[in-house]
């Protein structure tokens, strides 16, 4: 169990940034925030393509193309609809 | 490409999360923010396949132009008012992915260390967990399912027996248990998902999705525990605490706790007090000329949307009214409460969508102590976050929860089709103080005759 301090202090201390940062975040970019930190979960997708890409047998083959399509949905949907809703804040300065 | 540079590359992915996630602490950098994550996880990705043996690339091109054309599809198409029908949606897709990985490498290698399987276990519950509660929310907000509370008999006794099972089924795996073990652990952490889920009502739903946002983090997390990355445990972490930060921020606003939503049916007191005892107290009702020359002649009005002004699809209009109010230099601001939407931040985006200045909204604690110096505090689709039951009716069943004081304005004007009670099923006292002035009216008809009448006021 020794080999899991280094990922467990890895863990713990981006946690604690986690919590630091985003209790600053205002309410009303709560919905952006929501949806940019849920594509930012999906970076699993690193994870879904080395299994897609070892895919030596069919099981495997399914599981690795199920993991990469879900996560890609994740990721590409999470940040491009983050981009359209931010895209709609506006400030009275700014306006045209 | 060499490792070591490959794991500098993956550290300045994780840098650059945190960055674009500091950077939504202002909607001025919030745009540049996010595109920067999106940059980080291009860097991601683009490493990641330059350092891994590729035997099927097929599969792996496959993946990707199928889940990318989904996914854009869906935030290109989806409704400002859908958001957090998305986001359930994209939430249950993130977990299932990590669920999907820890399970690929549990099939991939014969036998691993221990504490690669606990990664793994835990992984793929929490994922599958989060795949099929975030499937049900999503069905819920969707309308597909009941937004009642659900339940099955012996519900008390289920719910627990499914828990033991899981702790059970995991440690089996741990021990040494097959594939088929690990399936049925999947398949019973799934039928969990839904059987916790189900019985939430649908009001509630703002809690269930932050919520099952931590957990779809958590699960990649563990995925990052099991491949042994770190890129993947610190964006893990980070996406854990902001949705727990968040299912605080939601519980608190309704004067709940997490396992109160969690597990216990909302309602049971609010139905002791009977629909009889609505409507039978006199109502200062107006029309909509009343209304307009009251809101054109104030020198300053705060106006509470709630989520029925969306379900009408009348932020436009209600847009087009202000402009009118401001032009005669009423002064005009917004006030938003926690769970005004149907998700955290969500009504600052429906009327960021109406091209309501962000400037203009204010939360909670900004406004509250303007109240007393505004002259009119205009009610839309809200019923519940203005409820002064809340603050000083220790029998109501809402009391303690956190409202906009908008009975301390001079004139509070409440539009609404009818005195109905609102989703908790709670009688308002505001309809009913001197004060008030009652608008009966849809409300996207409402503010369609108030531009109108004041125009000609």
């Amino acid at each position: 169990m020794a080999d899991l301090v280094i990922p467990i202090t890895v863990f713990v201390l981006a946690a604690f940034i986690g919590f630091e940062v985003i209790t600053k975040v205002p309410p009303q970019l709560h919905t952006p925030l929501m949806s940019g930190s849920n594509a930012i979960s999906g970076v699993t997708i690193i994870g879904a393509l080395v299994v897609a890409g070892a895919g030596d047998t069919t099981t495997a083959s399914i599981l690795g193309f199920l993991a990469v399509a879900f996560a890609t949905i994740n990721v590409v949907g999470g940040f491009l609809v983050t981009d359209r809703m931010l895209e709609m804040f506006h400030s009275k300065k700014e306006k045209p | 490409m060499n490792l070591t540079l490959a794991s500098f590359l993956y550290l300045i992915a994780a840098v650059a999360f945190i960055v674009g996630l500091k950077r939504l602490q202002s909607p001025v950098t919030a745009r540049r923010g996010n595109q920067l994550a999106a940059l980080g996880m291009l860097i991601a990705i683009v490493v990641t396949l330059l350092v891994t043996d590729i035997i099927s690339p097929w599969i792996v091109v496959a993946g990707l132009v199928v889940g990318g054309g989904i996914g854009g599809f869906l935030a290109q198409k989806v409704e400002m008012t859908a958001m957090p029908q998305l986001v359930a949606a994209f939430n249950g897709f993130g977990g299932g992915a990590s669920a999907l990985v820890a399970a690929a490498e549990f099939l991939s290698v014969d036998s691993l260390p221990l504490r690669t399987d606990i990664t793994i276990v835990l992984s793929t519950v929490i994922g599958a967990v989060t795949l099929s509660g975030s499937f049900v929310a999503f069905g819920k907000l969707q309308g597909l399912i009941s937004g009642q509370p659900v339940g099955y008999p012996g519900q008390k006794l289920g719910d627990p027996l499914v828990a033991v099972i899981i702790v059970g089924l995991s440690i089996w795996v741990v021990l040494g248990g097959s594939a088929l073990v690990l399936w049925i652990l999947v398949l019973m952490a799934m039928i969990l998902g839904v059987i916790r889920v189900l019985p939430i009502g649908g009001a509630d739903m703002p809690v269930v999705i932050s919520f099952l946002n931590a957990f779809s983090g958590l699960a990649a997390s563990m995925a990052g525990f099991v491949i042994e990355s770190n890129a993947l445990i610190i964006s893990g972490a980070l996406v854990g605490a902001s949705g727990l930060i968040l299912t605080n921020i939601m519980v608190k606003a309704m004067n709940r706790s997490l396992g109160n939503v969690l597990f216990g049916a909302f309602g049971a007191a609010a139905m002791e007090g009977g629909p009889g005892a609505i409507g039978e107290k006199p109502v200062r009702a107006a029309t909509a000329d009343d209304v307009a020359v009251t809101l054109a002649y104030a020198g300053s009005v705060i106006v509470v949307p709630g989520y029925g002004l969306a379900v009408a699809q009348a932020q436009h209009n209600l847009k087009e009214l202000t402009n009118l109010l401001e032009e005669r230099g009423v002064e005009v601001r917004y006030a938003i409460h926690p769970v005004a939407g149907r998700m955290p931040g969500h009504m600052n985006v429906l009327l960021a969508e109406a091209d309501v200045e962000y400037d203009k909204l204010y939360d909670l604690d900004q406004i509250q102590d303007d109240f007393p110096r505004t002259d009119v505090a205009l009610i839309v689709g809200a019923n519940d976050v203005v409820n002064p039951g809340a603050r000083d009716d220790e029998t109501s069943p809402i009391y303690g929860m956190p409202i906009l004081d908008v009975d301390k304005a001079t004139t509070a004007i409440v539009i609404k089709r009818s005195l109905s009670p609102g989703f908790a099923g709670i009688d308002n006292p505001l309809f009913y103080m001197d004060n008030t002035l009652m608008y009966f009216a849809d409300a996207k008809r409402a503010m369609t005759d108030l531009v109108a009448a004041v125009k000609e006021a």
